[in-house]
């Protein structure tokens, strides 16, 4: 491992000093996402295998091409997940893309605080900077405070801050139990129930609506998910394909050519009013949907609604696939991302065109 | 006086003349301290071993008033320390000599409670405990409960990123902070996080939670609110070894429960607390645990009877569940009351903040002893079990100056030793101006000059709470225990791949 890791270090040596541009890529199940990757490819799975883990812990630290699929293989052999229940979108998808794509699956928005995103559950990096530094950020403990939070920033950072060389998580136990209810109703009246049920002491881990259903699951105790029922009504359905098939966007709904739009807005946004069709999850925070609009429009509805819109598959990509942050915010980015990465050599332009 | 600080000490008088003169056009006089007797209070922070009077200290109302104080002290070149309630463990909020104190006290509103969205947008002057109180009508809460949370506000807590006994479960401060407003040292806004769960671009919300005002100045907070339990239920057991009872906080999570607290008290810190808190704590047993389930009454009843039976097992020579939430709160006040019970003991007492891999709980308390016996000094421990988030609270005579030096080495032998046992100098107490030299154990050369790196794409002139968390590299030389790497040896840390 100390060769595999010793000549990446030497490849981002040359590489800044000749202002090469690398493509970090793990598995490649994402390349899709964000906009179009540029530069030779710098092979992150040569950095494979879980390093520590110990249930009791609750802490799993994996390097960074460890094959997400084997990493939850053996947290679900002690019983154990990832709470942020990350979609894969393939076979090959590794830990350091799960990270640094920094996409949560339907757990993302449970009752409580329980669960929540990516960069809820990174408790420490290691990270190659642009300087080739073996960087290490955070740590393998619950609590930790000890300099400024880098680790958790990698979450969703795309790989323009360097190569996510090893990560630890905070891994939780999985549910004595699941169950899925379905209810028939509109998109307004999904939204209002949403927001209102998940004021209520209820354990629900993922919601989605679509074509007028919207399922729930809960998770739990037997007993408390039988109360639950009984509060909430609705009929028992089929869980665990259903959200399978939301997570890895295998749905019906995703499928076709159609751009795909992911509006992350707040919870309790009105009706985003866009044509075609819509799937709401995280009770009623993440609005997916396809249309053909101007991708302005889709921007500007997004910023309405107090959130930001992504271009997330498809559609028309030449002005860049996510939202531009304010000016001020921007500027802090790119002040970091040249303290990082000065050269400008990890994933050029994959976030903004700038980067 | 030599000529250099002759010099510096010119410089500081007319750049002090030009300050106050552009203060005083921002602010009422009431609001601008610049006398001795006025500005004393403001000398320290919680950890009371670190005393400086500020150069001025300014107490704005509005963010216009703080944009206007930050532009004017970036254009003279005068740093500033942000400062919350001052509860602080760690001299985060220790004043600059030369420095601007700004305190955050007077934005103490609470402006929107949004029920439906379950979240609380406030000002950072809002009491922690504030909070909560006013999201209980809607059978919501705050769910971050830092001891001091009558006290310390969510500007403070947002830069210590502070936790408190619910983290195991419910997070700590990031995990329930949507949205951070804050003003950069030049005086820009900026909003960190936002309304939706995500924002575009690079996630900054993890950077600004927990820098311990060296980013940004916290303006305002959004931060969600969770439904109230319907029940809540605590065991308090009683263990004959600490070793018996580290293990059962490992048997508990390894049986896939997640407390919603889960404490852990020596024995000499419950011999403490009792008489000042009457918890009815069992004062024979070598170490107590709380272990405390919430949720639906169904969830709980559940949850109780496992809990029960793993620490059985696990060794517990006495159980006692809570029958009634008058009950529950007790068993939590010796737990929540330790601090003062310690201050009531002792002339001083010096509260540690180490956290380590659980599993080394009891091997952590036996190094304690052996530390207590070679310094002189007792040291009853409290610790977020859960967590392996420790608070040994060393008690000293802060009126012996040998008592005093006595107490930091100790502190500092705990602080290394929670690093060997691969741990961390601090879990929620910050870095400070108390932690500096152990950063240097913790993190080696390259990343320190990253955490440079971090403060000046924030804060390219160096102005906002500077000197604090962390230390330079030239400090780390000269003491000597830095992990410098070496020539020839490239990667030092590599060995445990």
């Amino acid at each position: 491992m100390d060769a595999a890791l010793n000549s990446l270090v030497e490849r981002v040596r040359k590489a800044a000093s000749d202002r090469q541009p690398l493509c970090i890529r793990g598995g490649g199940t994402k390349d899709f996402y964000g906009n179009a990757p540029r530069g030779e490819v710098l092979d992150s799975c040569v950095l494979r295998g879980v390093v520590a883990y110990e249930p009791s812990e609750l802490v799993i630290t994996a390097l960074a091409g460890t094959p997400l699929a084997e990493l939850e293989a053996v947290l679900a052999a002690k019983g154990q997940m990832l709470p942020f229940e990350p979609p894969h979108f393939g076979e090959d998808a590794t830990v350091g893309g799960c990270i640094a794509a920094g996409l949560a699956g339907p757990r993302r928005a449970s009752y409580g605080t329980t669960y929540g995103g990516v960069r809820d559950f990174v408790l420490g990096a290691r990270l190659l900077d642009g300087r080739g530094n073996l960087l290490t950020f955070g740590g393998q403990v619950m609590k930790n405070v000890a300099g400024y939070d880098m680790a958790r920033t990698l979450a969703g950072s795309l790989g323009t801050l360097g190569v996510i060389v090893e990560v630890s998580l905070k891994v939780l136990p999985r549910p004595v139990a699941e169950m899925t209810l379905g209810f028939e109703m509109d998109a307004t009246q999904a939204l209002a129930r949403s927001n209102e049920w998940g004021g209520l002491p209820l354990p629900i881990t993922a919601s989605a609506w679509w074509e007028g259903r919207l399922a729930l699951r809960l998770a739990g105790a037997p007993a408390a998910l039988a109360a639950g029922r009984a509060r909430l009504g609705g009929d028992a359905i089929d869980g665990s394909a259903f959200w399978h098939s939301v997570r890895e966007q295998r749905h019906a709904f995703f499928a076709g050519d159609a751009p795909l739009w992911r509006l992350s807005l707040p919870s309790t946004a009105g009706p985003t009013g866009l044509p075609g069709p819509q799937l709401i999850e995280w009770g009623g925070a993440l609005r997916w949907t396809r249309s053909t609009l101007p991708a302005d429009e889709i921007r500007a509805r997004a910023r309405a609604l107090g959130g930001h819109a992504t271009l997330f598959r498809g559609g028309d990509r030449s002005s860049g696939v996510f939202t531009t942050p304010s000016p001020a915010m921007l500027a802090i980015q790119r002040r970091l991302k040249a303290e990082f990465d000065p050269a400008g050599i990890f994933n050029p332009g994959r976030m903004y065109p700038e980067f | 006086m030599n000529a250099a600080a002759q010099l510096e000490h010119r410089i500081d008088a007319a750049c002090r003349d030009a300050l106050l003169e552009r203060l005083r056009a921002i602010l009422n006089p009431d609001s601008l301290l610049v006398d001795e007797e006025d500005t004393r209070p403001y000398e320290c922070d919680g950890l009371t071993l670190h005393r400086q009077l500020p150069m001025v200290v300014a107490l704005p109302e509005t963010e216009a008033q703080v944009v206007s104080i930050l532009k004017a002290c970036h254009e003279l070149r005068v740093p500033v320390v942000p400062r919350g309630a001052g509860t602080g463990l760690s001299g985060g909020a220790l004043p600059h000599a030369s420095g601007l104190l700004l305190s955050l006290a007077r934005f103490n509103r609470i402006l929107e409670l949004n029920v439906l969205a379950r979240s609380a947008t406030v000002q950072p002057g809002v009491r922690n405990l504030a909070i909560s109180e006013a999201a209980a009508p809607h059978r919501l809460y705050y769910a971050p409960d830092p001891s001091s949370q009558i006290a310390c506000t969510i500007g403070g807590n947002v830069a210590e990123n502070a936790g408190g006994v619910h983290c195991l479960k419910y997070g700590l401060t990031l995990h329930n902070v949507m949205r951070v407003r804050g003003l950069t040292m030049d005086g820009e806004a900026v909003e960190f996080g936002g309304h939706a769960l995500d924002a575009p671009g690079l996630d900054l919300l993890p950077l600004v939670v927990g820098s311990e005002g060296m980013l940004a100045v916290v303006t305002e907070v959004t931060v969600k609110l969770v439904p109230t339990p319907q029940l809540a239920r605590c065991i308090m057991a009683s263990f004959a070894d600490v070793e018996d009872a580290g293990n059962a906080v490992a048997a508990l999570i390894a049986a896939g429960i997640i407390p919603a607290g889960l404490e852990m008290l020596d024995q000499a810190a419950s011999r403490l607390v009792e008489p000042f808190a009457h918890a009815g704590y069992d004062l024979d047993a070598a170490a107590v645990l709380l272990c405390e389930s919430d949720g639906t009454s169904e969830e709980v009843e559940d949850e109780i009877s496992r809990m029960s039976e793993v620490l059985r097992v696990a060794g517990a020579t006495k159980l006692r569940i809570s029958t009634s939430e008058a009950e529950r709160q007790r068993f939590w006040a010796g737990r929540k009351n330790a601090f003062p019970a310690a201050g009531r003991a002792s002339p001083a007492y010096y509260c540690m903040d180490g956290t380590i891999p659980r599993k080394h709980l009891g091997t952590m308390l036996k190094a304690i002893q052996a530390m207590e016996a070679k310094y002189r000094l007792g040291c009853p421990n409290v610790f977020h079990a859960g967590d392996g988030n420790l608070h040994p609270l060393i008690l000293f005579d802060d009126a012996d100056p040998d008592s005093v030096a006595r107490a930091e080495a100790l502190g500092a032998e705990i602080l290394e030793e929670s690093v060997r046992l691969g741990g961390t100098i601090t879990g929620e107490h910050g870095v400070g101006v108390e932690k500096l030299d152990q950063m240097c154990a913790q993190f080696d050369a390259p990343t320190l000059e990253a955490f440079f790196a971090v403060k000046r794409a924030f804060d390219p002139a160096g102005l906002l709470n500077p000197g604090k968390v962390v230390p330079t590299l030239h400090r780390c030389a000269e003491l000597g225990g830095m992990r410098v790497h070496a020539g020839e040896e490239k990667f030092p840390d590599l060995p445990r791949f």
